[in-house]
């Protein structure tokens, strides 16, 4: 498939480059030329500098032609955005956002908007392992609800 | 009016005293800590220091009873969250969003934000205005509905010379508001007659803008 990521960070250099691998089309996004070095010198995907919520950006990583969307900012706004634009404007059959902020998560969830929020996530495992339970599958750990989750 | 103003720059900051000296109820609120100590100096109870893009703060400031949200940051997608927040979450009746970028006008509008300012956008309408390269002017882009007023500006060749408005076909939805005649505004009605050097000005859809201009302007 042809995915495009905004934000080379941590998850989303990892991201590329296992998508890279397994030989799918990857495009990533990023503002600042460094993080691109999470990639690694085999990268076999495009790099391409920029903000990620300017159409300009985006349709030069390929998003007109992208089967997903991925948005991995640290900025859970530019996130819901990114991934806004992706659907309302560029019609990307699939868009998921990172949101660290639980409230807003589930908001957009809401909207219709497919969300990870990997602070309800993480938070969730740390306190299975701190009460000595077994972690459970992913799927549990994700639901969010209304005013952040009650973890 | 109670209206909430998120951002305190520039913009945020003058248009809250504004609202203030209109006698409205205001609340502005300001991210950064210097900057939301130096506003509250000023401003006093109005301005108080918070993220407008979280909930619990949306909640703390009374979101849920404002008028008017108008997010005016420097930022469109916090912008555009906070307008999003702010219509669907708490059911603000009225979302004005601040549009940094021009481009982004669009997308905000797609997603319903009711009202988007562009001060971009309204410059370079000013400064077209300046420049008379083609007979249509846009005097203002009109936010809802993408409506445009323009101002046409009748030379010896324009068809509509010696006609009166039914015998002009206007594109769908285009409406005559006024034909200035030697610096008198004259209401549309059916006799009017259209004059060399008349300035016409009306009310046309972004998108039929073009075809209005070749029922009134010089062709080719």
């Amino acid at each position: 498939m042809n995915v495009v990521i905004l934000g080379c960070g941590r998850i989303g250099s990892t991201l590329a480059r296992s998508m890279a691998k397994d030989g799918h089309k990857v495009a990533i996004i990023d503002q600042n030329d460094d993080a691109f070095r999470r990639l690694g010198p085999d990268f076999t995907g495009d790099m391409v500098l920029g903000n990620g919520i300017d159409e300009d950006v985006l349709k030069r990583s390929g998003i007109e032609r992208a089967d997903a969307f991925v948005a991995v900012t640290n900025g859970d706004n530019t996130n819901i955005m990114s991934v806004q634009i992706a659907k309302e404007k560029f019609r990307v059959p699939k868009a998921i956002a990172r949101i660290y902020d639980p409230i807003r998560a589930y908001a957009y969830q809401e909207l219709g908007i497919e969300t990870i929020c990997t602070t309800v996530i993480g938070a969730r495992l740390m306190k299975d392992y701190l009460l000595g339970k077994e972690w459970g599958m992913v799927s549990e750990y994700c639901a969010l609800a209304d005013e952040g989750a009650q973890i | 009016m109670y209206v909430i103003v998120a951002g305190g720059g520039k913009v945020g900051h003058y248009l809250t005293r504004a609202l203030i000296a209109a006698e409205h109820e205001v609340l502005l609120v300001e991210k950064d800590r210097s900057r939301a100590a130096y506003l509250a100096e000023e401003l006093g109870e109005v301005a108080v220091r918070g993220d407008a893009c979280e909930v619990r703060t949306m909640r703390e400031i009374g979101m849920e009873r404002a008028d008017v949200v108008v997010a005016a940051t420097g930022d469109d997608e916090d912008n555009l969250v906070i307008c999003q927040m702010a219509k669907r979450r708490f059911h603000v009746p009225r979302t004005i969003a601040r549009v940094n970028n021009p481009q982004n006008v669009d997308i905000f509008h797609r997603l319903g934000i009711d009202s988007t300012v562009s001060s971009t956008k309204i410059i370079f309408n000013l400064i077209e205005q300046q420049i008379e390269t083609d007979e249509v002017i846009p005097l203002a882009p009109l936010q809802r509905g993408n409506i445009e007023i323009v101002e046409i500006d009748l030379g010896p060749e324009s068809p509509v010379v010696g006609k009166t408005i039914p015998n002009v076909r206007l594109p769908q939805n285009a409406l005559v508001i006024s034909v200035v005649r030697d610096d008198h505004a004259i209401l549309p009605n059916i006799d009017v007659e259209f004059k060399q050097g008349d300035t016409v000005i009306a009310l046309v859809s972004a998108d039929k803008e073009a075809e209005l201009r070749q029922v009134f302007a010089e062709t080719g």
